[in-house]
């Protein structure tokens, strides 16, 4: 991998004392250019890798070269290489968003028009021009996101890292953001390291998605590719009367194996027959049904698959996120 | 890409000082308090000139060293929770990883602490000529006493972002308030070490280095020019300023290690 690459990272492990393996032992490529979603729930060790790929953390064990630099050897180089707008956006809130890029701008090494220059470029590009010079102790929470990921662009990086970018953001900053990450990759040829809880997310914008949970990597694949792992669809059937539910939980049955489902509701994985066999099997019985949905696989039933448990609600409260 | 020295140090004292101005309530602090704390001194304990062997005409001119000392404990104290602050909220962080050299970050917060001693100084002896204090050293003695003011705030900040450093913590930098206070007031602030009766206050009072701070700049409000007074506190400021900025470069070393 060229000195401009990606990211290489071979069982890279960090133990916190007295606490867990945070990040217990993980591997993986990301190429230029790509859009890498680390996916898993709190305390999975997300942050904690972002921790050590930014050089803000030393590794126990293990490498990393970011950019084709060593993380711990190379800080400097590696620093100079990558932007990152890590899990809570650290702003000065007497500041307004034009002093931050002038700060980072300076910082950079900028030259003073330049610095001008490309502060405008990027407040208007987040959508941030109209409130430059308002403090950002008055910004929302997309704003201060979006500003975030500002100043991260400022030195023009090759490699960037988001940790958590729309964690608490509303759905229309949601978008906002997820398009200007997406244009980053295509059009500038950015490489994106993103974490993310959030399914959809990962779904949407990343290329390749490496799910992590309890510090282990447990899949890692394009999210068609992981989720055709899975393979079969689910089928869930409420039955318009309760009492017939044991009934259409048997006539389902038929079709796959029954999987956990809405209260009330029946759900199983197909393993033979579509959603056509499905109906003809309950009209045949006379069950009548109120609700019929086929699901497609999602990553959350890959991590289920994977782990045993569903993506919502698995964060680990316990556990450390540096 | 990486900025020179100078550049950076430049734009974190600009921050610095952006914070300040933006916060009128730190600056009413800063330049309030001491003044209200001198002017409560000064005229409560008036009687104290009347003292044998107490060298000032007025407790006025005596207590006038007070505020500027003061001044330069509470701007330090406002910049080592403000570095704090910045360790607790991410924004060290995010510092951290531009090309910034650590030595600039102190240097900016140094810069910040040395305009706001330097606009408290010019405050404290404006109000202080209308309230009828007379500087025996003349327009040159002030400017002296703001140089030397700068430089006690110097190091006091030092010490602040030794503080901020070591703890990350703003409660821990703010919660040291009141030990330095306490410092203060343990010198001769309040009367001359001569005239202090205890021997056991006398005595911390003689091994406190605040005491010739003070004296420094009390020698050119009550005196004119003495040139002892005032090399040894200037010799007291210039070795804690010494001493605090290389703990804190160390301290910062270890931070950002």
């Amino acid at each position: 991998m060229g000195r401009r690459g990606g990211i290489e990272v071979e069982n890279l492990v960090r133990v916190f004392r007295k606490g867990p393996r945070a990040v217990d032992g993980i591997s993986l490529a990301v190429e230029p250019g790509e859009i890498y979603g680390f996916l898993g729930p709190n305390g999975a060790g997300k942050s904690t890798t972002v921790l050590m790929l930014t050089t803000l953390l030393p590794p126990t064990s293990g490498t990393a070269r970011v950019a084709g630099y060593d993380v711990v050897k190379e800080g400097p180089q590696v620093r100079a290489t990558i932007g990152a707008a890590l899990q809570e956006a650290a702003l000065d809130q007497f500041l307004t968003g034009r002093d931050h890029l002038h700060l980072q701008g300076a910082l950079h090494g900028l030259p003073r028009l330049e610095r001008r220059k490309r502060g405008e470029e990027l407040l208007q590009r987040v959508g941030l021009s109209e409130a430059a010079d308002r403090k950002v102790r008055g910004y929302s929470g997309g704003m201060k996101r979006r500003l975030d990921l500002a100043l991260a662009l400022v030195h023009r990086p090759s490699i960037l890292f988001l940790d958590e970018p729309t964690t608490g953001l509303d759905p229309q900053s949601r978008s906002a953001l997820w398009a200007e990450v997406s244009r980053l990759a295509r059009e500038d040829g950015v490489t994106v390291f993103l974490t993310t809880q959030y399914l959809e997310e990962a779904d949407v914008l990343a290329d390749r998605v490496g799910i992590i949970d309890h510090g282990h990597i447990v899949a890692e694949d394009t999210p068609e590719a992981l989720k055709a792992e899975i393979g079969r669809p689910s089928v869930e059937a409420t039955p318009m009367d309760p009492k017939e539910r044991d009934a259409v939980a048997r006539a389902l049955g038929r079709f796959g194996e029954e999987i956990p489902a809405q209260p009330g509701a029946v759900s199983v994985r197909l393993d033979r027959g579509d959603l056509a066999d499905v109906v003809r099997a309950l009209d045949a019985e006379d069950l009548k049904v109120s609700n019929l949905r086929l699901d497609e696989p999602s990553l959350n039933d890959v991590f289920l698959e994977k782990t045993g448990r569903s993506l919502e609600g698995a964060g680990d409260p316990e556990a450390e996120e540096a | 890409m990486g900025s020179s020295l100078p550049v950076q140090v430049a734009a974190l004292a600009q921050r610095s000082v952006l914070r300040t101005v933006r916060q009128p309530a730190v600056i009413i602090s800063a330049l309030l308090f001491p003044m209200m704390f001198f002017s409560i001194n000064a005229y409560g304990l008036d009687a104290a000139a009347r003292l044998p062997g107490f060298p000032a005409d007025t407790y006025l001119d005596f207590a006038f060293a007070f505020p500027l000392i003061q001044a330069s404990l509470f701007g330090a104290i406002t910049a080592g929770a403000d570095l704090a602050r910045d360790i607790e909220s991410g924004f060290f962080d995010r510092l951290k990883l531009t090309p910034m050299r650590p030595v600039s970050l102190l240097l900016g917060m140094l810069g910040g602490i040395l305009a706001l001693g330097l606009l408290q100084g010019v405050v404290f002896l404006a109000i202080g000529t209308l309230m009828g204090v007379d500087v025996r050293s003349g327009l040159l003695g002030m400017v002296v006493i703001v140089f030397l003011m700068m430089l006690v705030a110097l190091g006091f900040g030092g010490i602040g972002a030794i503080l901020a450093l070591r703890t990350g913590s703003v409660e821990a930098v703010e919660s040291a308030f009141p030990l330095f206070f306490v410092a203060i007031f343990m010198s001769s602030i309040n009367l001359p070490r001569n005239l202090i009766e205890a021997d056991w206050f006398r005595f911390i009072a003689t091994i406190n280095p605040i005491s010739y701070l003070v004296e420094g700049i009390r020698s050119l409000v009550i005196t004119g020019w003495d040139a002892r007074t005032l090399a040894i506190g200037f010799a007291c400021a210039a070795a804690i300023v010494v001493v605090a900025l290389a703990g804190a470069a160390a301290s910062l070393r270890t931070r950002v290690a």
